[in-house]
Order: structure tokens, then C-alpha cells, then sequence
């Protein structure tokens, strides 16, 4: 009976914090647009959470594709298909390891960052102090880093697959010899825009939205000691990678079913 | 109490389990400092959050200037604290930017004026907390005082009517302190602001004080000028006012077990 009683408020818990995340996204993103102020620090977070992040998303991108280049070009070799390897790369790198990849290198760089600063900011009263200077700390502070993290990710995705493509052209052109107008013409044959490219960009605004919104509301929401903004940093990367893997399932079905 | 800025009405605040406040009521006075003292935990800043609106309590009425704080909209909220002041204990500064950068902060936000005048108002603010020469410093490079100093020039960047001032001598030097001291009353007398202090530093804050509130166990024990209390014979309040270390307030936690007894259940 107990662990019914549990089990009946873990998920009660689950549906409040889902509730109360979703309130404070609201009250943040949903305002008169404040340009004067707005526009400035919109600016430096996209530095900060976009700019910075790229030296990680591109070396990453350059060793994944320089590994998919290499496994492929070693399997369809042994078939005679060697030439299939720019489809193979493409496909595989626009579609699912570009913006899966980048999700989660995303929120272990940027969303880790973001939590752990709104939260030193909370453990620190400067959230308090601007509710007193009646600056609301939703508009100043997550609305920016919200939106900073929304429109990154997907830009971060398209530089990740691009890195990611041409570290597999080197391996496999460049090193191991493969013909560089098979390799480019059967890519470009294979890949549809629609498809293909627009689908994987959907899936990387999607990851966007999802981490972004995980990693401010475990900031603004996490207990202001060291020892809860660690719990929180940690939880954001947790449940980012789970949000990003699932949702990718349940993208990829939609996607493939004609959705 | 005639012409009070705030009036607390029987509020009733608790932690989970633990209860803060049970119906404690307090007023202060316009143009005057007040301070709120007791033992740590008893909830002297939860009350000045209250005050502010940033907590709300479970029973009872916060009234602020004719408006009760609890039954404000989130807009007309932030409309009011325009009117408040807090200094926070740490000083809350934000690291990122300069001390200039944090005096204009709220300048910034609610006012559309030229960034030359910011400039004046900014170093005018600084120059009466005696840190103008201080403006292109980070808030890392300050000493604790020195955070404090910049975060009240900050609180009273938009000219409030009250400033609440959390814990503003723990942790500060003798002459920081009485840095502080003066220009708390500087700033209550010059400007006609209206000042609530949080403080368990019983001289300094009896010094500058027009009237105190003792609170204890949920309730105001004591109030009245500084001098009355000084001179209170009621045992909790003296305990408190000449730093005792047993009386009312007992030294030793209370435990169920006697102390002979205790130690000899550890040898068996």
C-alpha cells in the first residue's frame, strides 16, 4: 500500500515540476518584446552560450565523421560499394548524428553553463536583488538565455554536419583514396533537402527548445546551496541526454511515417 | 503608530514543519530607523522578504504605503518595490558587470535618460558612499565593506522611500562598521528615506536606532526605543540586549536524556 502511496506522489511530483517549468518558461518567453534591454543581452548570450560552444561541436563533428568516413569506406569495401560512402555519410550525419550529437554535446557545454550560472546567481541573491530593483529576473535573465539556447542549437547542428561531412571527405578522398566525384555526386544524389536536411534541422530546433528549457528552470529552480546547484548541473545533463534520446525515437518514427 | 509606512498584521509564515511567524504584527514609522533584532533563525530576513512581497504569508496582511503587498498583481508589485530599497547581506551585486555598470543598473531599466546623466547620477551615488574612485572595479576586487557600500548606493540609485538593510554589519571590521553606521544615518536623515534594519549587532544598531523590535519564538517580545530596552528587566530581553550566554534562551539544546546518565550508557 506504501509503495503505492509512493509511487502516486512521484508521479503527482513529476506532473508539479512539469507544471511549475512550464509556468516559468511562460511567464519569461510570452511578454511584450523589450528591445532596449533585450536586444544587448540576447547578443552576449548567444556569444556565450553559441560562440563558445562552437570550438567543441566542430572538433567533435571533424573525429565523427573522420570515424564514420573510416568504418564505412571498411565495410562497404568488402562489398564493392566503396562509392556509396558520400550516401552513407550524409544520411547518417544530417539525419541522426548531427543534430543527436550536437543535442547532447550542447547540453553537457552550454546547458551545464546555464544552470550552473542562474544558479550561483540565485545562491548569490542577485536574482533577489533584481526582483528588489523591480526587475523581473524571468525577463533579465532566463528569457535571454532561453532564446539564446533556442536559436544556437540549430545553427550549432548545421555547423556540426558540415565539419562532420567534410572530416569524413578527408578520410576517405583525401587518405584513403576514394574517387572524390563519386563520392560528392552519389551524396547529392542520395540526400533530399526536404527529407533529409529540413528534418534533421527540425530535430536540432527541437533539442534546442528541450535542453534550453531543462537547463534554466534546474538554474532557476535548484536549492541555493553548492552542494544543490551541483545537483541541479548534474540533473540537467541527465535528463537533457534522456529528453534528447527519446525524443529523437519518437522524431525519427514521426518522420519516417510520413508525418 | 501614527503615519506608518509599513504595517505587518498578524502574519503567519512557516518553513514546512517549522513555524516563523504566528500573527506577529509590527509597524514602522516613516522617516525613521527601525530595527528588527532577535537570535539567528528567527526569521528576521524572511521577515524583510515578506515586507518585500517576495515571500507571502500563509495568514496576515503586509501593507506598504496603503497597498497590501499580498494582494497585488505581479505588475503593480514591481511597480511598488520601485519604492523599496534592500541591501542584501552579501551585497548581490552582479559579478559580470563593473561597480559603475551595477549603481546604473536600475537607472537603466526604469528611466529613459541619456547616458551622460546615468553618468552623473551613478558617480553622485558612488560619491556618497565615498567610492567614485572605485567605479571601473569589478565587484571580485572589493573588499566585503567596500561590496556593501556599492550595493547601497545601488539600493538607493532610484531615490526610494525605504530601504531595508539585511544584516548590514556581520562580518565587517570596526571601522567599516561604523563606515556603515554613518552612512545608514546619513542616508535615513539627508534623504528623508525611511529605514528597516535587520541586525543582531546590538550596540551598533541600538546607536543609530529610533525604535527596535525583539522578536523571539514567533512573536515580538519587546519594542520600544533603544534606551527602554537597554534598560528592560524582562529576563529574555536582557539576555539578549548584554549578550548572555544561558538565561530564557538555554545554552544547552534540550536533550531527553540526562547527562550522568548519557555518558555512562556509552560505557555500557
Amino acid at each position: 500500500m506504501n509503495g503505492i502511496i509512493r509511487l502516486g506522489q512521484f508521479g503527482i511530483n513529476i506532473c508539479e515540476r512539469i507544471g511549475i517549468s512550464g509556468i516559468i518558461l511562460f511567464r519569461a518567453i510570452f511578454r511584450k518584446p523589450d528591445f532596449k534591454h533585450g536586444f544587448p543581452a540576447l547578443v552576449e548570450q548567444l556569444y556565450s552560450v553559441g560562440v563558445l560552444s562552437l570550438v567543441i561541436i566542430m572538433v567533435s563533428g571533424l573525429f565523427i565523421g573522420m570515424v564514420v568516413g573510416l568504418q564505412g569506406y571498411n565495410t562497404l569495401v568488402k562489398f564493392g560499394a566503396s562509392q556509396a560512402l558520400g550516401q552513407l555519410l550524409a544520411l547518417s550525419i544530417v539525419r541522426e548524428l548531427g543534430p543527436v550529437v550536437t543535442g547532447l554535446l550542447f547540453a553537457g557545454r552550454a546547458g551545464s553553463a546555464l544552470t550552473a550560472e542562474i544558479g550561483l546567481m540565485k545562491a548569490t541573491e542577485q536574482l533577489s536583488s533584481m526582483e528588489m530593483m523591480a526587475v523581473d529576473p524571468l525577463h533579465r535573465v532566463i528569457a535571454p538565455r532561453f532564446w539564446a539556447g533556442f536559436i544556437s542549437m540549430p545553427l550549432l547542428g548545421i555547423i556540426f554536419s558540415a565539419v562532420a561531412i567534410y572530416g569524413g571527405y578527408w578520410v576517405a578522398v583525401q587518405w584513403l583514396g576514394l574517387d572524390a566525384g563519386a563520392f560528392w555526386s552519389n551524396m547529392q544524389a542520395s540526400v533530399n533537402f526536404n527529407i533529409d536536411v529540413l528534418n534533421g534541422i527540425i530535430k536540432t530546433i527541437v533539442f534546442g527548445f528541450v535542453v534550453t528549457w531543462i537547463a534554466v528552470f534546474q538554474g532557476y529552480e535548484c536549492v541555493p546551496t553548492s552542494e544543490g546547484i551541483g545537483r541541479a548541473t548534474t540533473k540537467t545533463v541527465v535528463y537533457s541526454s534522456l529528453a534528447i534520446l527519446s525524443l529523437d525515437f519518437v522524431l525519427t518514427a514521426m518522420m519516417l511515417g510520413g508525418w | 503608530m501614527a503615519d506608518s509606512i509599513i504595517q505587518v498584521k498578524d502574519i503567519s509564515f512557516s518553513r514546512g514543519q517549522r513555524v516563523i511567524f504566528n500573527e506577529t504584527s509590527l509597524d514602522i514609522q516613516r522617516g525613521k530607523i527601525t530595527t528588527i533584532m532577535g537570535p539567528s533563525g528567527v526569521g528576521k530576513t524572511t521577515l524583510l522578504k515578506l515586507i518585500a512581497g517576495q515571500l507571502a504569508p500563509s495568514h496576515g496582511d503586509v501593507i506598504f504605503d496603503g497597498d497590501n503587498i499580498n494582494q497585488l498583481s505581479r505588475k503593480k508589485l514591481y511597480q511598488i518595490r520601485k519604492k523599496m530599497g534592500m541591501l542584501f547581506q552579501s551585497g548581490a551585486l552582479f559579478t559580470n558587470i563593473s561597480v559603475f555598470d551595477n549603481v546604473a543598473f536600475p537607472i537603466r531599466e526604469h528611466t529613459n535618460l541619456s547616458e551622460a546623466m546615468i553618468r552623473d547620477l551613478v558617480l553622485i551615488k558612488l560619491e556618497s558612499v565615498g567610492l567614485r574612485g572605485a567605479r571601473n572595479l569589478m565587484p571580485s576586487e572589493l573588499s566585503g565593506g567596500m561590496a556593501r557600500r556599492v550595493a547601497l548606493a545601488r539600493a538607493i540609485a532610484l531615490d526610494p522611500d525605504v530601504i531595508m538593510y539585511d544584516e548590514p554589519f556581520t562580518g565587517q571590521d570596526p571601522v567599516t562598521m561604523g563606515v556603515l553606521m554613518k552612512l545608514i544615518k546619513m542616508m535615513n536623515d539627508s534623504l528623508g528615506l525611511t529605514s528597516v534594519l535587520v541586525s543582531h549587532d546590538v550596540e551598533e544598531a541600538a546607536s543609530i536606532s529610533d525604535y527596535i523590535y525583539l522578536l523571539s519564538e514567533e512573536k515580538v517580545i519587546a519594542q520600544g526605543p533603544p534606551e527602554d530596552l537597554m534598560h528592560s528587566n524582562d529576563p529574555e530581553v536582557k539576555q539578549f540586549m548584554e549578550g548572555l550566554p544561558d538565561g530564557p534562551v538555554p545554552f544547552h539544546f534540550p536533550s531527553s536524556v540526562d547527562y550522568e546518565q548519557d555518558l555512562m550508557d556509552g560505557r555500557q
